[in-house]
């Protein structure tokens, strides 16, 4: 029987390789054929960028205009929009404009931050779980479970009855109950991006734990984090509107959407201004959110890669 | 007298047992899945052996067992010397540059959002310090070597084939110049005519590198091609162990016979005329393996005994074959 190495011979030395990592073709990593698919999808640019100019507008806006969002006016209460004031005033007199790019700041913040909270715990949890396997993985789970089985809005409620209503315990209250979708679906990941070859291959090399989570793990996971993360940040600011519709959340003078919202519904037969702008603000930042968090998943979703 | 030389690779009585568990929170062992029970077998350095069986009997798990994968029941590994399954932590991970893996499929062992450059050099640092001007050179030098051209090394690997791709795997198990090598179904996933060209470039590396390899394979002809003996495997356990040729030609144990006899002959005239033998029934679930020889309910030749204990092996020059109706056995 002739080996295959006679059969094929095969040069004995290999060709000297000039090559530099210069002259080397230039690949496409899975992010930018992602972030091309992105930038194709009109409407997830549309979010992006509409979220993009709402974010810079409550950062500075509420410098930039004339009047404080507290300054009172009790001559103009409940007036129109006009040329001193574009979006009309409420009824202490306060500008309209003001309140609502404060108030967005607000419902951002608290959207951005109670997302990041639990984003991170979500991601510790749920990789430790995944990872580990076994009877941790189902002690963790089972927590979660139990978790979510509470009615996390009286859970909040009761939160905020009892300690009091500062923001900062909105925060960490929203984040402590988002936390736990963000556990499961980066568990699940974890899960069975363990069990692939390549986690194997590296074990195999002998690559230390932490390079293997950081370097082959997380990357991996992070595709369907930022998309969830990013369907994360309209349901905790729906669920800070709710709050402070109940007259649970922000505190006067401050100020978000949600309770500018609920001060518009009060009284939107006399000065439906007041319930307009906020509204279709707040609306719009949602669906532009919910846009780009769908365009993200089209874009990141592994089953329309190439292969 | 000489003393014989040790194995290159020696493996003694090796078991691995998977705890079947229920239980929601306390969870109880109701059965074990021997996946692989009791395996010797010993391999001369720069020697290939094709592992063989049907699927679900154990190959891949001896194969990951031995490279320290999973952890095994019982028994050893021996190295060059050096026990394997006694390393733990540090040790194990230094040690593991001297045997490596290919895995089945090349579309899942290699790390899609790592560009071929990094997948290479990762492995290249992982036990040495290479400065990082030689460093492209070297990744360079094994593109080559494994056919590929080094103008790809910034590509992902969904930009590659999939041949292509088991030829970074193969790279990739190779920089770190280990002494044993085990192809987990290597080529499987691949089409025919690419199957050729990967077992070929696996033939020569190894030849130059003077691996001592395992090529694990439930294709009998795939196996013969690259190896110099193969090994059969039943439920967890060697039936049949010879050199290629001759246990290809006259294979001894009934199971081996039927294996062989479905391996297609690509010459209609004689494919035509090809006798097959076929067993009756389904390979029993390794969770609850038949008594005896665990072939007894499908063999056409068993005889009560077969169902009592599991054979001696029985020598015939350079095989060894675990069957106790040899005299019947055609």
């Amino acid at each position: 029987m002739s080996r295959p190495d006679q059969a094929t011979p095969q040069p004995s030395t290999w060709p000297e390789s000039a090559h530099s990592l210069e002259e080397a073709e230039q690949g496409h990593s899975l992010w930018q054929d992602a972030w091309h698919r992105l930038r194709k999808n009109r409407m997830a640019v549309f979010g992006g960028l509409f979220i993009l100019v709402m974010g810079l507008a409550s950062l500075v806006g509420p410098t930039m205009v004339t009047h404080g969002y507290q300054e009172q006016n009790l001559e103009l209460r409940e007036s129109p929009p006009s040329t001193e004031h574009w979006l009309g005033t409420d009824k202490l007199g306060r500008d309209l404009l003001a309140r609502v790019l404060y108030g967005g700041r607000i419902s951002l913040t608290v959207g951005l931050v109670a997302t990041a909270v639990s984003l991170t715990i979500g991601l510790l949890y749920g990789t430790v779980s995944g990872f580990c396997g076994g009877k941790v993985d189902a002690v963790m789970m089972r927590l979660v479970d139990i978790l979510y089985a509470l009615p996390f809005t009286i859970f909040v409620i009761l939160l905020m009855v009892f300690f009091g209503r500062d923001i900062r315990l909105m925060f960490l209250a929203i984040g402590a109950v988002e936390w736990l979708t963000m556990a499961r679906i980066v568990r699940g990941q974890v899960l069975s991006l363990r069990k692939q070859e390549f986690i194997e291959a590296c074990i195999a090399l002998g690559l230390p734990l932490h390079r293997i989570i950081l370097r082959h793990l997380a990357p991996n996971v992070l595709g369907p984090v930022i998309v969830y993360s990013t369907l994360t940040i309209p349901a905790v600011m729906l669920l800070e509107a709710f709050l402070s519709f109940l007259g649970l959340g922000v505190q006067e003078p401050m100020c978000s959407w949600g309770s500018l919202i609920k001060e518009g519904a009060e009284i939107m037969e006399e000065a439906p201004w007041l319930l307009i702008f906020p509204g279709s603000l707040f609306a719009m930042t949602l669906f532009s959110l919910n846009f780009l968090g769908d365009g993200l998943r089209d874009a990141l979703d592994p089953r329309a890669s190439k292969d | 007298m000489s003393m014989p030389t040790p194995p290159f690779l020696k493996i003694r009585g090796l078991k691995t047992h998977f705890p079947v568990e229920k239980g929601l929170l306390v969870r109880k062992t109701v059965a074990t899945v021997k996946a692989v029970d009791g395996i010797d077998l010993d391999l001369n350095q720069g020697e290939i052996l094709g592992l063989v069986g049907e699927s679900g009997c154990g190959k891949s798990t001896l194969g990951r067992t031995i490279l320290q994968l999973i952890e095994p029941t019982q028994g050893s590994v021996h190295l060059n010397g050096r026990c394997l399954t006694e390393l733990k932590g540090k040790a194990l991970r230094e040690s593991r540059k001297d045997f490596q893996m290919i895995f089945q499929d090349p579309y899942a062992s290699l790390n899609p959002r790592m560009t071929v450059y990094d997948t290479l050099a990762e492995a290249l640092l992982s036990h040495q310090s290479i400065p990082k001007s030689e460093l492209s050179q070297r990744v360079g030098q094994w593109m080559n070597r494994v056919g590929l051209s080094p103008r790809f090394i910034k590509k992902y690997p969904h930009e590659f084939s999939g041949g292509q791709r088991q030829r970074i795997a193969i790279a990739r198990a190779l920089v770190v110049e280990p002494k044993l090598l085990i192809a987990d179904e290597a080529v499987s996933a691949l089409d025919v005519s690419i199957q050729a060209q990967i077992i070929n470039l696996l033939a020569r590396l190894s030849k130059e590198m003077n691996l001592t390899m395992i090529f694990i394979s439930h294709d009998l002809s795939v196996v013969k091609h690259i190896a110099d003996r193969i090994a059969v495997m039943y439920l967890g356990r060697m039936v049949e162990l010879g050199s290629a040729e001759s246990l290809f030609d006259h294979p001894r144990h009934p199971y081996t016979q039927a294996l062989v006899s479905a391996v297609p002959i690509p010459d209609p005239s004689r494919e035509r005329t090809r006798r097959r033998m076929l067993l009756p029934g389904d390979p029993p679930s390794p969770m609850h393996p038949p008594s005896g020889c665990s072939f007894h309910p499908r063999c056409p030749h068993a005889a009560d005994a077969c169902q009592v204990a599991f054979p001696e092996w029985v020598r015939e020059g350079d095989r060894s074959i675990a069957c106790s109706r040899l005299e019947v056995v055609p």
